[in-house]
């Protein structure tokens, strides 16, 4: 893997350009962006400042819309609308997707995400996808045998549940709303978010469990 | 071939995650400060990906695949120069 041993005949320090067992895409990107940075085509402020942006986006954004829908049914139905809204109610970032909804898990229905094409996923509100995300067997599977794939992550719904597989694509992202779960009857609102897991907010997972109280 | 829905498999599903390297994420802000530029945005990003030869998808990383596209896509539009970026990293 390491055809770059070579002295790269400049002498301006940097980075070395490349570590380990990287890829041979690794020193790649980076020659890129020098490259890109140098022609003035993109500023290096702005890759850094969009890196710095990703690495801060996290599930717990997601989770906070969860819990305030699970105790406030009228935030919940502006979530379900217009999820990009709900998030700036809440004061967070929805990021520049153009179009997020909440789809609602009930006992009737369960709702899962998968973007069969690529990777389309609301990443401001719950961090980058997972690799199994973008995987082409969870693309694929999700389709042809959602059940067999919610049993593989661990959800078994009865037969009478009906399974939504919502794909997402560049204008429409989903955010599900799992099941609040039985027991978190007392539990804060904050308490509550600390259930919400980014899993469940795929819809490939339940919540966690609240803890059994005494 | 990039069109999975439905694509017939019983491949089971990797749930390993990773952290993603520097590498990726710069890779990631790459894409959108191009697209901040209007230079290039998503749906050229997945014409590029969906371009690449059946064998070499199916063998490359997530963001092997950005690298392909953005690539090809700025080649294509005459902002990199054909052979500039291999000769850049010295090959």
């Amino acid at each position: 893997m390491s055809e770059h041993d070579h002295d790269h005949g400049h002498d301006h320090p940097h980075a070395p350009i490349t570590n380990g067992d990287e890829p041979a895409a690794a020193p790649r990107v980076r020659a890129l962006e020098e490259l890109l940075v140098e022609k003035g085509v993109i500023a290096r402020e702005d890759v850094r400042a969009r890196i710095d942006w990703l690495v801060s986006r996290s599930p717990g954004d997601g989770a906070r819309l969860v819990a305030r829908a699970w105790v406030d049914p009228a935030f919940k139905a502006r979530l379900l609308e217009d999820a990009r809204a709900a998030a700036l109610e809440l004061g967070l970032d929805p990021g520049p997707s153009p179009v997020v909804v909440g789809v609602e898990n009930t006992a009737d229905v369960h709702h899962m995400v998968v973007c069969t094409l690529c990777s389309c996923y609301p990443r401001a509100l719950l961090g980058p996808p997972p690799d199994w995300y973008k995987s082409l067997p969870y693309r694929s599977r999700a389709v042809s045998d959602p059940r067999g794939v919610l049993s593989e992550f661990g959800v078994e719904l009865d037969d009478d549940v009906e399974v939504r597989v919502l794909d997402s694509t560049a204008d429409i992202r989903y955010l599900v709303i799992p099941r609040r779960p039985d027991g978190s009857d007392g539990m804060t609102e904050e308490e509550l978010a600390s259930l919400v897991t980014r899993d469940s907010m795929i819809g490939v997972a339940e919540p966690a469990a609240p803890a059994p109280v005494g | 071939m990039h069109d999975r829905g439905g694509w017939p498999t019983e491949a089971r599903i990797d749930r390993s995650e990773h952290e993603l390297a520097d590498w990726e994420l710069m890779m990631d802000a790459i894409v959108g400060a191009l697209g901040g530029r209007g230079l290039m945005n998503v749906d050229e990003l997945r014409r590029g990906i969906e371009s690449m030869p059946a064998n070499a998808y199916e063998q490359a990383s997530y963001y092997e695949r950005w690298l392909y596209s953005v690539e090809s896509i700025l080649a294509e539009k005459g902002v990199l120069a054909a052979g500039e970026l291999d000769k850049r990293i010295g090959r």
